[in-house]
């Protein structure tokens, strides 16, 4: 009985024309990432993800570098990272990024050019969803790796060996790990708000407090948290005082894997749940 | 029955607000116009039938498809909305392009496919413009090149004659004309009933959300029996025909022609006019050159049936 079911599911399955979605699902990134990259309201999005990158070049070109401050201008990184990309700069960039997808086309009146393109809506709304991802991570990706190398390029030898011999390649990659799953977490999170409400705005700010608070509450409401998951992915530990000691106080530790596969599952939720939203979605512009 | 568009017993409401209410409504091939004052239900008509909206009740197959979520009827449908938007920054060429390649097709096709429908509407010198510098007259082509691009077998048209100057309206009637007789279904809203006139196989009339009547123009008019009919005789004596029929019929008006050479009679009872005209031709008194119906045109239709002039 078990065998048969198993059997029928794989044979729809491979019944569906995955040829097809293939070609659309490539032709609608195409179109999305070249509106969330290459048009002039997308500037600001650049100016959030690039504006540590004006600093850290300001502190490279014109402030000296000893080596015995590497360590110093690590834990400065690590901040600017936890600090400014995770609880501002991605945040407010994917905020931007992902609430456009849906509601802002509903805003344009241009939604339905889509809805009524041969292309299933949960493809639709997968593809917006992969188009601002990639477009997010590019943005954000690209600035922490300026960041990252303009911050030891001014140790000159020093600088290199930290990077190519210690811990700094490393510590690389977890950063542009933690970028990704940010850029995931809350873009999945703000397209499905796209769709609940009208103006997403109280939601996301509803969040930010959710998220500023979050290490404060219970273990298990911790869960519902994306900053929360990518701080147990940090290389770097970053210890703030006053105000911003909300932001990192420690809690239960939890595993690189766990937090990942943690944050992947809250992300797998909340699309399963876009995708029922957008079946039943309709056009109403009139009352946008 | 699957050439057919199907509404069963459908209605549509936004909240609390009607859309429309249990239309029932069965579409063949050819030029179908939807008519109907603004707030009218034509546009949630149109949306229902593009899955656009949900029917509250009832049930919708457009030649066979149920038109909610349905790719496979996006294939086959192309829908001309009255909105004035697009997506941001767009030129033509890419508008049309992009929708397309969403149908699979390989860039070589789409290529074709996008120059012979731009062609179509006489837009091809334009396509590589941003559309947000057409004049309304361009932004209304390029949607309608857009909407017939992939060979569509349906085609919802929401006044797709707005903004279009008297040549590029006559180019795009002679377009739907010839899209009808190729057996596809148009369905077209429109609010200039002299058009409606011209190109439509069939009315439908709306009005507060509900159905009026259906059929042809001609079918819809005879429906209508307890309004006098106004014929046009054209004869060489019209002042002694008119007083005549007066005498003996129930002509309830009479209005000569502006040229003198024939009247416009109103009756109530149109058998008995014909009967009467027919002897009143056989005495020799009149010579009636013509007789035709004044009236059974979309415009005195809409009048008798919704109550307004027109303006929908």
């Amino acid at each position: 009985m078990m065998l048969d079911t198993m059997n029928t599911f794989l044979r729809n399955l491979a019944q569906q024309p995955w040829g097809l979605w293939w070609i659309q699902a490539r032709r609608l990134i195409r179109i999305e990432i070249r509106r969330n990259l290459f048009s002039l309201k997308s500037g600001w999005v650049y100016f959030l993800a690039f504006i540590p990158t004006v600093v850290v070049f300001f502190h490279f070109a014109f402030e000296s570098h000893r080596p015995s401050w590497i360590g110093d201008d690590t834990d400065v990184l690590a901040s600017v990272i936890q600090l400014y990309y995770i609880r501002l700069g991605v945040f407010f960039g994917c905020l931007g990024i992902f609430s456009r997808l849906i509601r802002g086309e509903m805003i344009e009146r241009s939604l339905h050019f889509y809805l009524l393109s041969p292309v299933p809506r949960e493809l639709l709304l997968l593809c917006k969803f992969v188009a601002g991802s990639i477009s997010a991570v590019l943005l954000f990706g690209s600035a922490v790796v300026a960041d990252f190398a303009l911050m030891y390029a001014g140790f000159g030898a020093a600088g290199r060996d930290y990077v190519f011999n210690g811990p700094g390649l490393g510590q690389l990659e977890a950063y542009l790990a933690v970028i990704v799953l940010a850029c995931l977490g809350y873009g999945a999170i703000f397209l499905l708000l796209s769709m609940l409400f009208r103006n997403p705005m109280p939601a996301a700010m509803i969040l930010l407090g959710w998220e500023a608070i979050n290490p404060v509450l219970p273990s298990l409401l911790q869960k519902l948290s994306v900053a929360s998951y990518l701080r147990h992915l940090m290389p770097v530990s970053v210890t703030a005082k006053g105000i911003f000691a909300l932001l990192t106080v420690e809690t239960e530790p939890v595993s690189a894997w766990a937090a990942t596969l943690g944050l992947l599952l809250l992300i797998f939720a909340v699309l399963f749940y876009s995708c029922y939203r957008i079946r039943t979605l309709e056009i109403r512009y009139t009352s946008e | 029955m699957n050439d057919q568009i199907i509404f069963e017993d459908v209605s549509k409401f936004y909240g609390e607000v009607l859309g429309v209410n249990r239309i029932s409504l069965t579409i063949p091939p050819g030029i179908t116009t939807l008519v109907g004052p603004n707030g009218s239900g034509k546009t949630t008509l149109m949306n229902l039938m593009t899955g656009l909206v949900q029917p509250s009740n009832g049930r919708i197959s457009v030649l066979g498809h149920s038109p909610v979520n349905s790719p496979d009827l996006f294939r086959i449908l192309g829908y001309c909305a009255q909105l004035d938007s697009f997506p941001r920054g767009i030129n033509g060429w890419d508008f049309i392009f992009d929708s397309l390649m969403l149908h699979g097709m390989s860039e070589a096709e789409a290529v074709e496919m996008t120059a012979e429908s731009l062609d179509r509407v006489e837009l091809g010198n334009a396509a590589r413009r941003k559309i947000a510098g057409y004049s309304k007259g361009m932004r209304q082509k390029v949607r309608l090149a857009q909407a017939i691009a992939h060979h569509p077998r349906v085609l919802v048209l929401d006044e797709p004659l707005n903004g279009l100057d008297p040549m590029a309206r006559t180019e795009s009637i002679a377009l739907f004309q010839e899209l009808g007789r190729q057996g596809m279904h148009l369905l077209i809203s429109s609010h200039i009933l002299d058009e409606v006139d011209r190109i439509s196989d069939r009315v439908v009339l709306i009005t507060g959300g509900y159905l009026v009547a259906e059929g042809s123009i001609r079918e819809v008019r005879q429906e209508v029996r307890e309004k006098p009919m106004q014929v046009l005789i054209r004869c060489d004596r019209p002042e002694l025909l008119a007083a005549r029929m007066f005498s003996v019929n129930h002509c309830v008006e009479a209005r000569l022609h502006t040229d003198g050479r024939g009247v416009f009679l109103r009756t109530g009872d149109i058998d008995q006019f014909y009967s009467m005209l027919n002897g009143i031709a056989a005495e020799g008194l009149v010579k009636i050159e013509s007789v035709a119906p004044a009236d059974d045109d979309a415009s005195a239709i809409y009048q008798y049936l919704i109550g307004s002039d027109g303006g929908a």
